[in-house]
Formats: C-alpha cells, structure tokens, sequence
C-alpha cells in the first residue's frame, strides 16, 4: 500500500535557505531515510544527506524530524498520519554544510581533547584478567554510535553557542565517564571533566537520554555518575580537608 | 586548483583495515594520512556483528592456529592462499589482545578472559566479541588510538584516481572534498587500499552506499590485478520485510546462540542439506546438534551453522521449492530457544533492530530471513606478507584485498583478516616510503584528473546516474546473484556494456552533491560488475561463493586455478587470464590429514 | 595552479586528526541553518512541564499554610511528617523536646523541612522537574529556551546542588525519624496504658514512610555511595549486590520521587483531619 506523502525539506547552505514542500510516494514499512533517497533519485538529485548504513549503526543520518532529533533511517513513516506534513531539518546545534548535512567537527575535537585511555600494564600471562560486571558499565556507554544527536539537543549548546568552547555535550562526558570507569584505565579525569569538559554546565534535564537511538542512559548511568565522582573529589569537605592537609604537609 | 598535501602514506579507507593500517605505519614513523568518504567512525566495519575470530583458546584450550587455519582453509573451499590463510591463523589473536591494550571492552569468560562464541565453520568458539555489536567496538577503539596517535584524518574525501610516475610506481591519489567539491591531492610514495567491498552493486545488500567498489576500480586503472573476483557471498540470514529493509544483516550470531532454520512446514530443513564435504562433522538428528551448544567434545556441530555459502543455497533452495515465509524468506526461530532475557543480553542489536524496523519480538516471534549480498571474497591481489599489489607502492588490505578467504569467507574471519593484514601493510607501506624518493604529482596529472571528475557537469544531456545505478543494481542481483548461469551473466555482461557507453549528467553544485559523487562512483561499480560477472562465466563449478546451475559441483581442476582481472589492452574493459594457485607446502598439507 | 603545502605528523589545520579537515571554513565563521521558530516540534511539548508547574505549586501552597499554621499536626498516636521530630510540648505525652512554644512565628515545620526540602530540591530527579518547568531550561527537548545566557551549576547558589549528598544522609535521619513514628502510631493510649492497635492513621503513617525510605534509597547520591563509585565490582561482591538493589530502584526514581511527595502530604492532611475533629480515625485496639 503507498500513499503520496506531504514533505518538507529544508534546503539551503550557510548563506541561508528555507523549507521546501514536496510529494513523494511512501510504501509500506519505509523509514524517512527512504523517503528520502526516493526525492533525492526522482525529484531532487542534488539533495543533500548523509547515510551510511540505513540500519541504526553508523549514526549518519542524524536530522531533525518534525522538530525532534532522530534518526532518518530509524524514523518508520507509519509514525505519521498520511495527511501529516513531515518536515525535515538538519541538525540545529552545528553550522550547515548544505540542505540536510551538518558540519559536526565540534565533535570531533571535544573527542580529541579528552587524555586517551592509558591502561596499567597486563597480567604476567599477557592477558587482562576482568570480569563481565566489570566492563559492563562502561560497554554501555560504548554502545554509542555518536550520531550526536545527544549533542545537537542539548539545550546548553543548542541555545547557547557561546558555550561550545567551554562544553564538550553529552557524548563525550559520557566518554569521560566510561574511561573513568574503565577497569584497566589509570587516569584520573575528573578535573578535566568539571574545568575543561564543563560537566557542571549539565542540568540533567535528560533530553540527551531521550532522543539516544541506542537507549543509553545517558544521564543516569553516566552523567550523574560522572557528577557524584567529581563531588567525590572536589565538594567533599572532608576529602577537601584531607587534600589540603596533604597539600600543606610536605 | 588542487589543494596539495605529502606524506609519507596515504591510507584510503577509515575501516578496521584502513585505521589498523594507519596506527602501524604510524608507528613505523611514517607521516601518515587517512582519506575516508565518511566520518571517522562510520565505516562499514560497524555493520560487523559476531566477532573476531582468534584462536586464543580461551574456552576450549585445544583450539590453536592450526586448527583454525584449517577451518579457514576448508570454509573457502581450498581456495584461499595458504600462506594468508596461514599468517591469519597465527596472528590473530595477538591482534586481538593489543585492541584492550587501546581500550576495547570485550565481554569476558569466568576467568576473566575475553569470551568467545560459535560461529558457522569454526571447530571451536573462536570469535571475541561484545553482544552482537563487535564491530563497532572494533572501530572505535582504532579510532580513538587513531586519534590519540594524531594521525591526519581527510573526512569526506573521496579519491578518483591513484597516480603513478614515470616508473609506474606510485606517486599519490587524486579526489575531491564532499562539502565543498573542491579538489585535492596527496603525494606520497605508498598508498594502502582498504576501501571495503563491492556490494552497492546489488539491490539487496547488507552493505552501505560506500561499499562501490573504489578500492578495486583503483587498483585496476593503477595497473594491478584482482583475484577470486567470482566469488560473492551472499549472507545467508537478511532481513527480507519490510521492502524498506530487505538485505540488512542478520548476524550469525543468532545460530551461534541456538536459533534454528525452519520452513514454513516447520521443519529444520538444513539437516537435508549437508554436503559431503562436511557430513562428518555435522550432526545429523536435532538431539545431537542441540546437545552440542553445550558439549563441543562429543557431539557434532548443528547444520545451521555449516559455512555462509550452503546456507544460503539451502534457504534459497527451500523458497524456490515454496516452502518459503510469507514474505519470500524462511524462519529463523530463537525465540523458542532460549529466554527472553538471554536473547535481550546476547543479541541487543538484533533484538533492537527487529523492534524498530520491522515492528517484531525476537524474542516471541521467528524472524523472517534470506540472503543478502555480504561480502566480496574477491579483490587485488596482493603478496602475502607485504599485502604488496602488483604496483609499486601500492598496497591493499581488508576486504579489498584478495586470496585470504577462498572462495568463501567464515564469519568472523573478516574482523580477524583487517587487523592482521592492516597491521601487516602497514608496515610495508612504510619501509616501502623510507626506501623511495619523495613522490611528486605532476600539473597535468592533476589537470587531467580535475577535468575528468568535473565531465558530469558538462554533459547536458545525459542519463540520471540514478536511474543508471538502478539498473546495474537490478541486473547484477538477478542475473549475476546466487545461482548463476550463463545465458543469465551474458545478459548481464550486455547490460553491463550498454550502461558503461552511457553518458551521465547531474544537476546543482560541487559542494556535496550526491548525484555527482554517484556519478563518479558508477564507472568503478561497472568496472567490478564486469570483473563479477565475467570471471563468473569463466568459472565452470560451483565452489563457494560462485554456484552455476549448469555445472553444480565442484571441479578438480578448477580447484587448482585462479582467475584474474586486469584492465585490457585499450583500458575500455576487464581482460581475464587463468593462474595457477600457489601449491601449499607439506608440513601444512599434512594438517588436513590430521584429525583434529 | 596548485596550492602546496607540507604536512606533517604535527598536523595542519586543514588536516587535524580532530577531524576539522573535513570542513574547512568556507566563508567566515561556521553558520547554522537559518530556521526562525524557536520549535518545529508538533507534539503538545508543554504538558507535561505545566503539570509540573501545577502539582509542584499546590503542594508548596499547601505546605507553606500548614508550616506557619503551627497547630493541628499531632493527635496521639499520629503526629505529621511537617512536624516531626516533635519540638514543642504540643506532643505531650508523646515524645519530645519543648523547644518551641506553641504560638512562635518560627514553627518548627520551618526548622524541619529545610532537610527534606533540601533534599528534594537538590534531587537530580527535581532538579531536572524544575529546571524544565520553572525555569524552562529548556521546557522540552529541542525547544529553544529564553535565556539570553546559561552557566547551569557551575556558580552560586546552583553549584551547591553538589551538595545533594549531604541531605541525602539529613533525609536518611528524618527517615529514622519518621520510621520510629510510624512505629509509635501502633501504641494507642486506654484506659492510662499503652496499648497495641492499627488506626487508618496508622496505615497512613507506615506507608509514608515505606514511600520515603524508597524515594531515599532510590536517589543517585545514595547509589553512587553503596558502589557507584567504585571500578572493580568483582571485588566488592557485598556493594555490588546493594548496587543492583539500588541501581532497580533508581530506576523508579521519578516515580518515587512524585508518589513521595503525595504520600508526605496527604499524611500530613490526614493528621489535620483527625486532630481538627473533621475526620474520626477508624482504629482498633488490643
């Protein structure tokens, strides 16, 4: 059964651009990402988008559907009524490249500044010797498949560009957590986490956790964590106690 | 005007092979840039579910590289290069280990170890891995080394052509930058391919639009040669419904943990079709093959998990017989195999994937599966030691590459076969650059190149690139797919021709237009269609990954040779010559004499 | 033309392993896509922030009348939560401490709900209730926010949100506190003994504090403190156990959170009732 369905894509570039109305035909199961691709091989050849795997786990194809920040090939069309306009954004929080495309350097840099892994040496049998409840935690958060849909909701850069500098967003906090949780990391990130990677800008209003494709939780598992361990070192008064006293004894 | 960039290596490609590669002539201390069309982070190497396969004995401590270079070795039908299939086999699971040296979580045994699961044509669980998602793992943690090492990373950069100097050596790549389409260059002395596969040639396919081929089409207009190229795996267990998603892969995985084949009759149909060649180690009643998940040592392996290739010629054979699911697929049932939760903490993807897309509980409903193109076993041919192509400094690694996987790859040998040989041309792309002269791009080379990338744009009245690829797509999947045959691939090689004299033109601009990024992506999936389809009608046997219905069993005489492509004399098409493989030497004959 | 540059294993802008090469500025600084609505969501976002705004607001209405009120809070063997530990002789014969007089403007409420207050208030379920609703930062995902600047909890007073752990232990106290209450309201007074018996009171008081030792021992601090914060759990079996525990009913934390408050106000409107006369307390005793 298909059906011709009302779009509207946003196109345009850096230099401006609005949203443009088309028809297309819809079959039955498609995902937006289809939709898509038929308006870009039928009416729009120039359209465009990003996508690699149309199956949920690259996290290419990251827009913004009727104002909500999904995934195009995880967004099914039977979520709409037939007679439902369904716009299509690109990316709000990142400069546009052109039409559905975003430039998502910021991310790539928050990454790079983050202190690598550094592991402790391995067993003397050469392995590393961990248990499942061990790795778990962290194997969460690498589940991500940063299509950085945390980071373009996020209200802290998303309203506020003037905080990219000083916030590295959801992901990478994240990422922060899951070292710190690492069993076999040996850095202490935790300062890097409140001073660099601004986790303190961080109101917990969980919209990362929501529009996660994966179903991390974001803010619970790594978020307030990562914000109790920092507690843990900075606004402990008797930690705080203990460090000056340490500090002053030489 | 091109931007102009030196190094020392240029890596094309950001995969598993491509990064892995990077971080090894890195450390060689090579100055080394990565070219990718994607991310970093997106490449196909995410799509991998199951695992590494490495013979780390962590379960069964008589598991042992010759074992499974055994395994590797009968999976392809005897096809394989032995001395890859050999050096696979060893260095596996050092490669594996040095990934949690970067950072990567594997899930663990009670002991601590990394875990390791069955999988179809492995003697014993063998493949490291996190739930069902072992590529991304993979991926990341290379990519977060990558990082970490500052290793130069060209995002969305698309290479159209390699160049070579007077010699025929290489002297660097050519390509353009998606979000804007200007032009760039990189003189270097050593290039490595690891571009991935071919399978955007095909409609239903698990692989994603980067997989055209580029890699391959490279080599062949560098001067390089492809081998094994007839043999395609099909991916037993797609998704066939919705249409949206047909061909997304199901990960083996699924039979790994216990879920079985079933017809629409109800009936676990694989028992009838177990080959001669594996009859021995397959069980043959559903006691036995159920009682072996949990006893290797005394019983048989179930015949869900034979190699990709018989598997997906059995559930093709059960839906042409009309004993299909509704939707033209067969059953894959794991929810009457195991607890919902056990299905929810093994296979989350899976079970991720089937509520969103499809809208079904794995863990209550069968799912419907069929093959899907997976996987090229072909690619440049490459020196085993060095992943050397015939062209001077030009080297290939990962699925690009040719020789390691036969006539049929196991599953899990993929993962395995990036790390071991990216690490491997790394190192020999780096000797290779500190033993060449520096490298230089001459102005007409990039001239000519800039001109021919920029014809889409001329050509006022050509075809729609799209509609172009639409028909190569139709006709290579249905002519060319699983069973073959040779009126069906000659019409396919007439299709072929008509859609390679087509000129095509785009509309818009430079700045990243896909209709022109398809444009120039087409030629290289012709080029290897043409490789496909004609070395599959050279080839008469069934053997692997390349079934002809006239000719339905394997060939002695084929199983000594294989097939090559090279460019033709006028560079217009494919020239095919036969070579003998390369003979195994005693001391490994013997293991297959060996009752392991 | 060709356009040279040399680029080493340090790394040039256009070629940072940050990944900037991919885009180059093309003409100035990086623009967004030029969209004027400050939303394109079509759903009806603002429900929910509103009831939170409406529940949120009748129950510190409600609280702030009965913490100055001073009266009708205790009716032997029931005293309300807004009001416990009892500290005026109000409570005779129960238990207490006579510090306040009866009429005092300062109520004791006011002394005592500074901790539970302050616990919700610095609960990162609340925070994030309010921080939406209130303050509308943001008042739904992907909806713009109308604050010209933001700098969350990285100054006063919003910084000391830190602190949650602190009135974590504080509300495990009152918990002590009102468990020993609700211990107490099964010793009715007859005939000048103590005697055991169950009043609808009793229920009231037994539940409230079943739903506030839930709410307490769901919170993220308390999870962090049992084993959150440690990295090797295989060593830790006993902690890693009370994780779990912790980690299900964190889980439920919102849920909690919204039941507990109910729970703690109706105790306390229960309390009112019988001991203003307008209710009777169904009770038995022994």
């Amino acid at each position: 059964m298909s059906y011709e369905a009302k779009l509207r894509v946003w196109r345009g570039d850096a230099d401006g651009g609005d949203l443009q109305d088309y028809t297309v035909t819809v079959n039955e199961g498609e995902v937006v990402l289809d939709v898509i691709h038929r308006l870009q091989a039928t009416q729009a050849g120039d359209l465009a988008v990003r996508w690699n795997c149309k199956a949920g786990k690259c996290g290419s194809c990251s827009a913004e559907i009727n104002g909500r920040p999904r995934l195009m090939c995880l967004t099914r069309m039977g979520d709409f009524q037939e007679d439902q306009v369904v716009t299509i954004t690109p990316m709000r929080t990142f400069p546009v490249i052109r039409d559905l495309v975003t430039d998502v350097s910021f991310n790539y840099e928050k990454a790079a500044a983050i202190p690598p892994f550094t592991p402790k040496p391995r067993e003397k049998d050469g392995t590393y010797r961990m248990q499942q409840i061990d790795v778990e935690r962290s194997q969460e958060f690498r589940k991500c498949i940063e299509c950085f849909l945390c980071q373009d909701t996020c209200h802290v850069i998303r309203d506020h560009e003037d905080n990219m500098p000083a916030f590295s967003g959801p992901r990478f906090l994240m990422r922060i957590a899951e070292l710190d949780m690492h069993p076999l990391d040996t850095v202490d990130r935790k300062e890097f986490a409140q001073e660099q990677a601004g986790l303190g800008m961080c109101n917990i209003t969980k919209c990362c956790t929501e529009v996660c494709p994966e179903g991390i939780h974001i803010t619970d598992n790594a978020l307030i964590p990562l914000k109790e361990r920092v507690v843990d070192k900075k606004y402990d008064p008797l930690t705080w106690l203990g460090n000056t006293i340490r500090r002053r004894t030489p | 005007m091109t931007d102009l960039h030196n190094y020392d290596v240029v890596v094309v490609g950001a995969g598993g092979a491509g990064l892995r590669a990077a971080i090894e002539a890195h450390d060689q201390g090579a100055r080394v840039a990565v070219v990718c069309k994607s991310l970093l982070g997106k490449a196909h190497t995410v799509m991998a579910e199951g695992g590494i396969a490495a013979a780390m004995g962590n379960l069964y401590p008589e598991d042992n590289w010759r074992v499974h270079f055994r395994d590797t070795m009968r999976g392809g039908k005897m096809l394989n290069h032995w001395r890859m299939a050999q050096l696979h086999a060893q260095e596996a699971p050092d490669r594996v280990r040095e990934l949690e040296d970067w950072g990567a979580l594997f899930d663990r045994t009670k002991d601590g170890l990394i875990s390791q699961r069955d999988f179809g044509g492995h003697r014993f669980a063998r493949l490291a891995h996190v739930g069902d998602r072992t590529g991304l793992e993979l991926i990341r943690t290379l990519q977060q080394r990558a990082v970490a090492l500052g290793i130069d990373v060209y995002m969305e950069h698309t290479i159209t052509r390699l160049l070579t100097g007077p010699d025929g050596a290489i002297s660097g790549a050519f390509g353009y930058r998606r979000v804007d389409g200007e032009f760039v260059a990189w003189q270097a002395p050593s290039v490595i391919l690891a571009t991935g596969g071919i399978g955007k040639s095909y409609v239903v396919t698990s692989n994603s639009w980067e997989y055209t081929g580029d890699g391959h089409s490279l080599a062949l207009q560098a001067g390089a040669s492809l081998v094994n190229m007839e043999f395609v795996q099909f991916h037993p267990t797609g998704m066939v419904w919705p249409i949206s998603v047909k061909g997304i892969l199901i990960t083996e995985s699924v039979r790994g943990e216990g879920g079985v084949l079933k017809n629409s009759e109800g009936r676990r149909f694989m028992f009838d079709y177990i080959p001669e060649f594996f009859r021995a180690e397959t069980a043959d009643t559903e006691e036995e093959a159920d009682r072996w998940y949990d006893d290797h040592a005394n019983n048989r392996r179930p015949p869900e998990l034979l190699p990709r290739d018989e598997v997906a010629r059995a559930i093709n054979a059960e839906v042409k017989a009309g004993r299909g699911s509704p939707h033209g697929g067969v059953f894959l049932d794991i929810a009457s195999r195991r607890s919902a939760e056990d299905i929810k903490r093994r296979l989350p993807s899976m079970y991720h994937q089937f509520k969103e897309l499809a809208e079904v509980d794995i863990t209550v409903e069968a799912m419907e599966v069929g093959p899907t193109c997976h996987y090229v076993m072909g690619g440049v041919e490459v020196d085993p030691e060095s992943q050397a192509a015939l062209v001077p400094g030009l080297f290939a690694a990962g699925e690009v590459s040719g020789g390691m996987h036969g006539s049929n790859r196991l599953g899990g040998n993929s993962l395995s076969d990036l790390l071991v040989f990216g690490k491997r041309a790394g190192t020999a792309a780096a000797t290779h650059a500190k033993a060449s002269m520096a490298a230089s791009i001459t102005q007409e080379a990039l001239a000519d190149a800039e001109q021919a990338a920029l014809r889409p744009f001329e050509e006022k009245s050509g075809d729609n690139p799209y509609a172009v690829w639409h028909a190569l797509q139709a006709a290579m999947n249905e002519l060319v797919g699983i069973i073959r045959n040779a009126d069906e691939v000659e019409r396919a090689l007439a299709t072929i021709e008509e859609l390679k004299a087509k000129k095509l033109s785009v509309t818009g601009g430079r700045a990243y237009n896909p209709g022109w990024h398809l444009a120039l992506d087409l030629p290289n999936m012709l080029r290897v269609s043409e490789c496909i389809a004609k070395a599959a009608l050279e080839r008469q046997e069934s053997r692997g990954g390349h079934t002809r219905d006239e000719f339905p069993k394997p060939d002695a005489e084929w199983g000594k040779l294989n097939l090559i492509c090279t460019l033709n004399d006028d560079r217009s098409g494919i020239a095919l010559t036969r070579k003998p493989l390369p003979v195994m030497p005693p001391e490994l004959a013997e293991i297959f004499e060996e009752t392991l | 033309m060709t356009q040279t540059s040399s680029t080493g294993s340090t790394g040039q802008s256009l070629a940072s392993p940050t990944g900037t090469s991919a885009v180059p500025a093309l003409s100035g600084a990086p623009r967004r896509a030029k969209i004027n609505a400050k939303t394109l969501r079509t759903d009806r976002w603002w429900l929910q922030p509103l009831l939170t705004v409406v529940v949120l607001v009748s129950f510190i209405i409600y609280s702030t009348i009965r913490a100055f009120q001073n009266t009708h809070y205790f009716l032997d063997p029931y005293i309300s939560p807004f009001y416990s530990p009892c500290l005026s002789s109000s409570c005779a014969p129960a238990p207490h401490i006579s510090l306040f007089p009866s009429n005092a403007f300062f109520t004791p409420a006011i002394f005592i709900l500074v901790f539970p207050l302050g616990f919700r208030l610095t609960c990162y379920y609340y925070r994030k209730a309010y921080y939406r609703s209130f303050w509308l930062s943001p008042p739904a995902c992907a909806v713009a926010e109308p604050h010209k600047s933001y700098s969350g909890e990285t100054k006063f007073p919003l910084i000391g949100n830190n602190l949650h752990r602190y009135f974590f232990y504080a509300g495990m106290v009152f918990n002590v506190i009102l468990t020993y209450d609700a211990l107490l309201a099964f010793r009715f007074e007859k005939d000048g003994g103590h005697h055991f018996g169950i009043g609808l009171g009793t229920a009231v008081l037994v539940l409230n504090a079943t739903l506030l030792w839930l709410y307490t021992l769901s919170c993220h601090s308390c999870r962090h403190i049992v084993g959150g914060r440690l990295t090797h759990f295989s060593k830790h079996p006993v902690r890693y156990k009370f994780w779990g525990f912790v980690s299900t009913l964190n889980h439920k934390h919102m849920q909690l959170a919204w039941v507990s408050l109910f729970g703690v106000a109706l105790t306390d409107l229960y309390v009112l009732l019988v001991s203003s006369g307008a209710l009777s307390d169904p009770r038995w005793v022994a």
